[in-house]
C-alpha cells in the first residue's frame, strides 16, 4: 500500500532549518496496523502528514498504491484524501456549528454524493460507533470520547483504505482511551483497514502489529511486543 | 450542506454578522439617501431652469455681442440746448449678439433636433429729458461731475422713463412656441396664433399688466407703435418672464437698429434628453462662434439655497457616503479575515477531508455575500427612511440664475448689462450723445424661484445599492477566501497543535 523511499522534510525555522524527516524508508502493507512512537518534535506528525498527502516531502518518494503523492497535483492529492484516506485528530477537529450527523456528512461532500444517501450513510456510520442517538447534537454537547467517536465515524463513512490517527486518545481519560482504541481495533479487524496511529502511549502501541520509533527524523521499525492481530 | 453550514456559521457569529451587515446597511442607506437627495436637487434645478427656460427647451443658442455694439442704436442726436427730447425705442438686448434667421433653419435640420424657435429679446425704453443750456466748448462746470472748458447754464432734467422687457416670439411653426412664453399660464384672453405673425398684438405678463393697469383689449405702446393686448399670462417664475410678448416679425421691424431677419436667441428642443450633448456639439459646429447653453450648463449658474443643497448633496453627502461605504467594506473585509484566521483549524480539517480549496472559498464567500445582501436589504430600508426624512424636513429652496451677460438664460438675456450710466464720451461741445453708453438699468436682480425638495428613490438607486452590497460582501469574501485558499492543510492543522 505505502512505500516511502528516502523521504526527507526540511522546514525553515528562523534563520536555521529543521530536518523533521531524515531519509525515511518505510513499507506498509494493506490491512496492517502500525503505531508510530517517539518523543515530541521528532517527526511523528510530519510522517503522518506525508502519508496523508497533507504535506509534501522536500525529497524522496511517497508511493501510495502506485502513485507518488509527492509528485501529484494538489487537486489529485485532494481527491486521494477524499476517497481513500481517513483522518482522526487528537483534538477531534469537528466543525463546531455542525451537528454530529452533519460533521460526518461533511466527509461525503467532496465525493458528490446526494443529500439522501449522505444522510443515510452518515447515520449508519454514527450507529457503528455507538452514537446513533446523538446525531443531532452539536460537538459542544458531546463528551470528549463521543466527539472522538464522531471523528472516527467521519473518517470511516467514506470507507477509506487507510485510517491515519494522530494521537487519537491524547485528550481522553484512561477509560475512554481504552474504549476508543477498542473501537478502532474492532473496526480495523472488521473492515480490513490499514491503520496507522501516532501515539505516545506505549499501552496503545503494544496492541498494534508493528511499531515505528521516530527519533531526530529517522524511523526505526520493530515488531510490537503483543500482536493485536493474533 | 452549503446552506446548512452557512446558516449555522452566521448564527454562531451572529454579533459579528450583525455588525458587518449594519455597517454595510449604514453605508448603503447613506448612498441611497444621498443619491435620492441628489436626484431631488437635480429635479428641483430642472424645475427652476424650466421656469426660466421654457417648457420643452433643451438648449439655447446665442451669439456673444460684437465689440462696440453698445449705444442707443449707434445713432447721434442733434438737438438744441434747452430742448426736450422724448425717446420711445425698442432696443435688442445688448448682452446678446444677433443671429440670422437662417441659423434657426440650419439648426432645425440637425440630427436630434425636434424643434427650434427664434426669439428677439429686447428692452423698450420710453423716456424724456431736457437738454440744459451749456456754453460752446462743452464740458461740465467746476463742481459738476466733470471739469471742462464749458459750463452748464440753467437746469436740465433726465427722466429714466419706463423700461419694459419685450420678447419677440417666433410664430412661424404655429402651436406652442418654445421659449419663456411656454411657461406661462393664460390668465385671460388668448395666446398667439400663427396668423398673428405680422399683427400688432401683444401678450403681457400678469404682474406687468397689474402694474401698468393693462387688461385684454388695452393698448400698450412699444417703439411708438400701439399693440393690442390679446392675452395675459402668469409665469411661475414671475421675475424671469418678459413683460410683453409680441410677434417676432414685429419686434424685428421695430427694434433699433432694425433686426429684420435677425434673432438673438434660438430655443432648441432635442428629440430626447440623451441627444442634448450631441445636439450641442452639432450646433456649435453648424453655427461657428455661437454659445450653446444646455440645462446642464445652467445648473452651475443656479445660486441660492438650492445651490447650497446641491453642493451639500454632491460634495459633502457624496463623500460622506463614500467614506462610510469604504469604512463598511473595510470593516467587513477585516472581520471576515479575522473570522477566517479563527477558523484555520476548521478549514484545515475540511481540506484534510478532501474539500477542494474552491469549495472552502465558496463557503467563505457565501457567508460574506449573505451578510452583504442582508446589509443591502436593511440599507435599502434605511435609504427609504432617509429619503422620506429629507423630503419631509427639507425647507423650501430658493434659487436664482446668476447674472450672466451673454448667457442663454432668458432671465439673463432679458436683463440689461451692467456698467450702465454714461461712460466715456460725455457731452461734447455742440451737444449730441455719442454712440456709446446705455445701460439704463444697472444690474437688475437675478430671477428667483422657490421649489420644494423631494428625494425620490428610483429603481436605479436600488439596483446600485444591491450591487454595492453584493460588492461589499464579495470583496470581503474574496479576501477571506483568498486567505482560506492559501492554507495548506498540514500548516493549518499544525498552527493549532
Amino acid at each position: 500500500m505505502y512505500k516511502l523511499t528516502s523521504v526527507t522534510k526540511v522546514y525553515q525555522k528562523g534563520r536555521g532549518t529543521v530536518r523533521a524527516l531524515d531519509g525515511v524508508d518505510l513499507v506498509i502493507s494493506g490491512g496492517e496496523w502500525l503505531a508510530i512512537q517517539g518523543p515530541t518534535g521528532h517527526g511523528k506528525t510530519t510522517l503522518l502528514q506525508m502519508l496523508g498527502g497533507l504535506d509534501r516531502p522536500t525529497s524522496g518518494v511517497v508511493d501510495f498504491d502506485g502513485q507518488d503523492l509527492a509528485q501529484m497535483r494538489e487537486s489529485q492529492v485532494t481527491r486521494v484524501r477524499a476517497t481513500s484516506i481517513g483522518f482522526i485528530f487528537q483534538t477531534f477537529n469537528l466543525v463546531p456549528t455542525l451537528s454530529a450527523q452533519e460533521n460526518v456528512e461533511a466527509a461525503l461532500v467532496p465525493l458528490g454524493i446526494g443529500a439522501a444517501e449522505r444522510h443515510a450513510r452518515a447515520s449508519r456510520s454514527l450507529e457503528d460507533v455507538g452514537l446513533g442517538d446523538r446525531a443531532r447534537h452539536l460537538p459542544s454537547e458531546l463528551s470528549g470520547g463521543q466527539q472522538q467517536r464522531v471523528a472516527i465515524a467521519r473518517a470511516l463513512v467514506k470507507e477509506p483504505k487507510v485510517l491515519l490517527a494522530d494521537e487519537p486518545t491524547g485528550n481522553l481519560d484512561e477509560g475512554t482511551r481504552d474504549e476508543i482504541i477498542g473501537l478502532l481495533e474492532s473496526l480495523w479487524r472488521e473492515r480490513g483497514l490499514t491503520l496507522i496511529l501516532v501515539t505516545h502511549d506505549s499501552s496503545v502501541a503494544r496492541r498494534t502489529q508493528r511499531v515505528g520509533i521516530m527519533r531526530n527524523g529517522k524511523l526505526k521499525i520493530r515488531q510490537a511486543t503483543r500482536d493485536a492481530a493474533t | 450542506m452549503f446552506f446548512t453550514y452557512l446558516r449555522r456559521e452566521l448564527r454562531r457569529r451572529m454579533r459579528q454578522a450583525v455588525f458587518i451587515a449594519l455597517g454595510l446597511a449604514l453605508g448603503i442607506g447613506l448612498v441611497i439617501t444621498v443619491n435620492a437627495a441628489s436626484s431631488g436637487v437635480k429635479a428641483a434645478q430642472g424645475t427652476v431652469l424650466q421656469n426660466l427656460y421654457g417648457v420643452g427647451t433643451s438648449a439655447t443658442v446665442t451669439m456673444p455681442p460684437s465689440a462696440g455694439s453698445f449705444g442707443l442704436g449707434g445713432r447721434n442726436f442733434t438737438f438744441k440746448p434747452g430742448a426736450t427730447i422724448k425717446i420711445d425705442q425698442l432696443t435688442a438686448t445688448r448682452s446678446l449678439g444677433s443671429l440670422s434667421d437662417s441659423a434657426v433653419t440650419t439648426i432645425s435640420k440637425l440630427n436630434g433636433v425636434a424643434a427650434t424657435g427664434g426669439a428677439l429679446t429686447a428692452v423698450n425704453v420710453d423716456t424724456t429729458f431736457k437738454i440744459p443750456n451749456f456754453s460752446a466748448g462743452g464740458g461740465f462746470p467746476s463742481g459738476g461731475t466733470r471739469s471742462g472748458d464749458g459750463q452748464f447754464r440753467g437746469p436740465g432734467s433726465f427722466n429714466a422713463g419706463n423700461q419694459v422687457t419685450v420678447n419677440g416670439v417666433d410664430l412661424s411653426a404655429g402651436g406652442q412656441p418654445l421659449g419663456p412664453l411656454s411657461n406661462g399660464t393664460l390668465s385671460s384672453g388668448r395666446t398667439f396664433k400663427a396668423s398673428d405673425a405680422s399683427s400688432d398684438v401683444a401678450v403681457v405678463d400678469a404682474s406687468y399688466a397689474k402694474s401698468a393697469n393693462l387688461k385684454v383689449g388695452s393698448d400698450v405702446t412699444i417703439a411708438n407703435t400701439k399693440f393690442r393686448v390679446v392675452g395675459v399670462v402668469t409665469d411661475p417664475a414671475a421675475d424671469s418672464s418678459a413683460d410683453i410678448y409680441i410677434p417676432l416679425a414685429r419686434a424685428q421691424v421695430l427694434a433699433s437698429p432694425a433686426m429684420k431677419g435677425k434673432v438673438n436667441t434660438i430655443y432648441v428642443a432635442a428629440a430626447s434628453s440623451a441627444d442634448i450633448a450631441t445636439v450641442q456639439k452639432e450646433i456649435e459646429k453648424a453655427v461657428p462662434g455661437a454659445t450653446v447653453t444646455t440645462s446642464a450648463d445652467l445648473a452651475s449658474e443656479v445660486t441660492g439655497s438650492l445651490a447650497s443643497a446641491s453642493s451639500l448633496a454632491n460634495n459633502l453627502g457624496k463623500w460622506l457616503a463614500i467614506a462610510v461605504l469604504v469604512a463598511a467594506f473595510l470593516l467587513a473585509s477585516l472581520l471576515t479575515l479575522a473570522a477566517v484566521s479563527r477558523r484555520v483549524r476548521e478549514f484545515g480539517t475540511l481540506k484534510a477531508l478532501g474539500w477542494r480549496s474552491r469549495r472552502v472559498i465558496g463557503q467563505v464567500m457565501g457567508e460574506s455575500i449573505t451578510m452583504g445582501i442582508i446589509g443591502g436589504l436593511v440599507g435599502i430600508g434605511l435609504g427609504f427612511a432617509g429619503s422620506k426624512i429629507v423630503t419631509k424636513v427639507a425647507p423650501p429652496l430658493s434659487a436664482s440664475v446668476g447674472q450672466t451677460t451673454g448667457s442663454a438664460t432668458p432671465g439673463g438675456a432679458r436683463t440689461f448689462p451692467g456698467g450702465g450710466g454714461f461712460p466715456g464720451g460725455g457731452f461734447p461741445g455742440g451737444g449730441g450723445f455719442p454712440g456709446r453708453g446705455a445701460g439704463f438699468r444697472a444690474a437688475s436682480a437675478a430671477p428667483s424661484t422657490t421649489v420644494h425638495l423631494t428625494a425620490p428613490v428610483t429603481a436605479n438607486i436600488i439596483i446600485l445599492a444591491v450591487a454595492l452590497a453584493v460588492a461589499g460582501g464579495l470583496i470581503a469574501g474574496i479576501l477571506g477566501g483568498w486567505r482560506a485558499a492559501r492554507l495548506r492543510p498540514a500548516a493549518a492543522l499544525a498552527r493549532v497543535e
